[in-house]
């Protein structure tokens, strides 16, 4: 047992004299499938990320204050564009590397129905969306409440998470008895779906087109170019997919 | 100044406004039992009030999200009495703000009960004064400075609160968007000038209330000091 342990520390320490870190500022929305993408990322190159989830409209700000992340995985591409064209990223790393897809959920079982009708319920107090200000699912999540006819009834009824993340929280406590998240906080892999959901048909709301860009506090960390390389891999890709992601057309 | 954030001006000073009332009331009280209690058990209250300094605010916004929320105690009570949910309410809001500012009020409260010299108290009873009596017409009075400073650090707490209301409130205009969120919202969005106006007239508004708590509860001037 001993010499196990001392066999898994003398390993851990000659693989960090070679490995490198990156700080990366990830799209709360990705945070569960990034984490998934790190372990293999890990093991692939011996690379370790540390990641800090949040809003991608918060991460601008902090990045554009001179925060030491190096790596940005946004919710949008417009952020990763702005940062490129005001030089707080590097130019030509930003790409696609996802298509988000928004649901309407509860966290209860039979609440929600195929075609979201649910929306103009009487029962349904409070809707939980991500401030449309600065995250692009809650941007998606007002397209698609308009393009159903029913800002004025449902607006009232609004709570306005700060990230996706606590979009989700308030729906997961019952607080909000609907919440419209990302596909891929509900659907993760290998886990059942936790209450039931509406996949909104991608026509009521405008891509979501997710972006992923080189900071430039990363330029010179080839871990965090290596990072990037990860995500367009094949191993990658897969992962991203079964978190119920699209793929940009290659 | 756009309206919204006249809005959560509003909102903001109603919330103090009210948490600060309800505060006097519920605090008064209990500082004036913990000022007098002789039971053991004194440090363990006094500690379990003092919690929300220690505490990070977002233990506290998580627990009531919980707790309020439809599978909570507090939900299904508040439930069951008609009442609804509180979550994304201001009544919500009032109650995390009691919670939250109780220590800033009681507090002082209790300084200020416990230097009342106990004679002065015992000769107002050889007068005849009632329980009731000796308290407003003796220890309240005494207690003066104590009530401000509670009264004042009670609202100007309420006013400065943030994690609490962003895990419980909901961020709703007219409702439970209070100051510190709609700041913090600005800054999210880049709305740099916005943010300053806010952020700005609170510096102002936190300058104004502490150095007007400073001036009115200036101790007074010593007999000797004059003299000298």
């Amino acid at each position: 047992m001993h010499r196990l342990f001392f066999a898994a520390l003398l390993a851990l320490l000659a693989g960090s004299a070679h490995a490198g870190e990156v700080q990366v500022a990830v799209a709360a929305n990705f945070a569960g499938p990034l984490a998934k993408i790190g372990e293999g990322f890990s093991a692939a190159t011996g690379h370790v990320l540390k990641v800090s989830s949040g809003a991608t409209g918060k991460f601008y700000a902090q990045v554009v204050a001179g925060a030491p992340f190096e790596v940005l995985i946004a919710a949008d591409d417009e952020t990763p564009k702005k940062l490129v064209a005001e030089g707080h990223a590097v130019a030509g790393t930003n790409f696609t590397y996802a298509i988000g897809k928004l649901v309407l959920w509860s966290s209860q079982p039979g609440v929600v129905d195929a075609q979201g009708a649910v929306l103009r319920s009487d029962a349904v107090k409070h809707v939980a969306i991500a401030n449309p200000k600065v995250a692009p699912y809650g941007a998606a999540a007002m397209e698609v409440i308009k393009a159903r006819g029913l800002g004025d009834a449902l607006v009232p009824k609004l709570v306005t998470a700060e990230s996706i993340a606590q979009a989700y929280q308030f729906a997961f406590s019952g607080n909000a008895e609907l919440g419209f998240v990302a596909l891929s906080q509900v659907a993760v892999p290998g886990k059942p779906v936790v209450g039931s959901y509406w996949l909104v048909p991608t026509g009521l709301y405008g891509e979501i087109r997710q972006d992923a860009t080189l900071l430039k506090a990363g330029e010179k960390n080839p871990a965090a170019a290596a990072l990037l390389a990860y995500l367009k891999s094949e191993a990658a890709k897969k992962l991203i997919r079964d978190f119920g992601y699209g793929l940009a057309a290659p | 100044m756009t309206p919204a954030d006249w809005g959560a001006i509003r909102i903001t000073a109603q919330l103090a406004a009210v948490a600060t009332a309800l505060l006097l009331i519920v605090g008064t009280p209990l500082a004036w039992w913990l000022a007098h209690t002789r039971t053991r058990l004194k440090p363990v209250w006094s500690a379990l009030i003092a919690m929300p300094l220690v505490l990070p605010p977002t233990v506290l916004g998580f627990y009531l999200l919980l707790l309020m929320g439809p599978q909570g105690p507090v939900g299904q009570l508040t439930e069951s009495l008609g009442l609804g949910r509180l979550p994304f309410t201001f009544a919500g809001l009032v109650v995390a703000s009691v919670i939250y500012s109780l220590p800033f009020v009681v507090q002082p409260l209790q300084q200020a009960f416990e230097a009342i010299p106990q004679r002065t108290l015992e000769a107002a009873a050889t007068l005849r004064a009632s329980p009731w009596d000796r308290f407003f017409s003796v220890a309240v009075p005494l207690a003066r400075p104590g009530f401000v400073t509670a009264s004042v650090l009670g609202f100007a707490h309420t006013v400065g609160e943030f994690g609490v209301v962003l895990m419980i409130g909901g961020n709703i205009p007219d409702k439970t968007r209070v100051l510190s969120v709609a700041l913090y919202d600005h800054v999210e969005a880049s709305e740099f000038a916005d943010a300053h106006r806010l952020a700005a007239g609170m510096v102002v508004f936190a300058l104004v209330v502490l150095v007007t708590l400073y001036m009115v509860n200036r101790p007074a001037r010593e007999p000797q000091a004059r003299s000298a």
